[in-house]
């Protein structure tokens, strides 16, 4: 690096820093679908379009979330948010 | 028993080949008799960057289909003899290698060899996962960047819950970072990411840090593992890597920017 490129370069912010940040959400995302059994996503857009017959939902009001308590227990928790009217 | 290692990472052209080719490489020169297989079926490579690709005569889907011996598929290197390497097939039957058949040459390569080294092929198709599958060990080959980290951060879920340790509920893989085409001088100026910050985001223990060389494609030119190469940053980074495998605590090198002369520093 020139001493040309350090005064251009100390002005503009990092863009390693926006990197970081990014994968560190993306990758805390991941993990929390980690554990999840394969068919769950399939699941979730079947009961969403379910749903859909009846009240108009957007799949952010849809959360399915599969908890496994212990060896022989898991649930599955679902919460739906329905419009007002 | 030899101690089964897997080089992988999701993404391509991280540095895997290059990175199995020089820890196998490493590992025998040490004195451990090693073999390095590849699992990138209908794409063999290792043959070339360790330089014996007009040697190979059968390859690991023939002996898992019992049409050839280990002996006879087994290439001694030229360089090293207590190094050998097992090429992948160039088949298209993309169900070439079974768990059955890959568990079976492994069990039996474990009766010969200290270490085997897996060269897993990118993605998270059949060869990447029966490279991953047996492993005590997982070299995690991850590039600074946001796709090759987010990929790896993909494996090691796989490591995690696809393994055979995984599934016999034994103690599991043992991960290791590895971050390749490192420039120290690019992290300085906020254009890539630290060593601290993969470490951090994955959260993983570091195997080593490989920085971006000129010698990697020169070596693979030549057919010559990097880590032949000792005049060379990179090839000193993968011996400093192989001693810390081998459990020796080592200081990490080529991780900060060299100095340099006043001229350069003006001029660029």
């Amino acid at each position: 690096m020139s001493l040309l490129d350090y005064f251009r370069s100390s002005k503009k912010s990092s863009t390693a820093a926006t990197a970081k940040e990014r994968l560190q959400i993306i990758v805390a995302h991941q993990r929390s679908q980690r554990d999840t059994p394969d068919y769950l996503p399939l699941m979730k857009q079947e009961i969403i379009q379910v749903i859909r017959k009846y009240v108009p939902i957007s799949e952010e009001q849809v959360s399915v979330q599969l908890d496994q308590n212990d060896d022989n227990l898991s649930v599955l928790e679902l919460n739906v948010t329905l419009p007002d009217h | 028993m030899a101690q089964i290692i897997v080089v992988t990472s999701g993404k391509g052209g991280v540095g895997k080949t290059t990175s199995s080719a020089a820890i196998a490489t490493g590992l025998a020169l040490k004195g451990h008799k090693t073999v390095v297989i590849d699992f990138d079926i209908g794409l063999r490579n290792l043959d070339l960057v360790m330089g014996c690709e007009r040697r190979v005569v059968y390859d690991f889907v023939n002996v898992i289909n019992g049409e050839a011996n280990l002996n006879q598929a087994l290439i001694k290197d030229k360089r090293c003899d207590k190094l050998f390497i097992l090429p992948a097939s160039q088949t298209r039957d993309k169900d070439a290698l079974t768990k059955e058949g890959v568990g079976k040459v492994l069990a039996d390569l474990s009766k010969d060899f200290e270490f085997i080294v897996c060269d897993s092929p990118a993605g998270i198709e059949t060869g990447a996962m029966m490279a991953l599958y047996f492993a005590d060990t997982a070299i995690v080959t991850t590039n600074p960047e946001v796709s090759s980290v987010r990929d790896s951060d993909r494996i090691l879920g796989m490591l995690q819950s696809r393994s055979r340790r995984a599934e016999d509920n034994l103690e599991p893989i043992k991960e290791y970072l590895l971050l390749t085409r490192y420039s120290p001088a690019r992290v300085k100026t906020g254009e890539m990411l630290s060593v601290e910050d993969v470490q951090e985001i994955l959260a993983i223990d570091l195997l080593g840090v490989i920085p971006e060389s000129q010698a990697v494609l020169k070596a693979s030119n030549s057919g010559v593992p990097v880590i032949i190469d000792q005049e060379s940053d990179a090839g000193q980074a993968y011996t400093d890597t192989v001693s810390r495998l081998l459990g020796e605590d080592i200081p990490l090198r080529f991780t900060s920017e060299e100095k340099k002369g006043f001229l350069k520093r003006i001029f660029g």
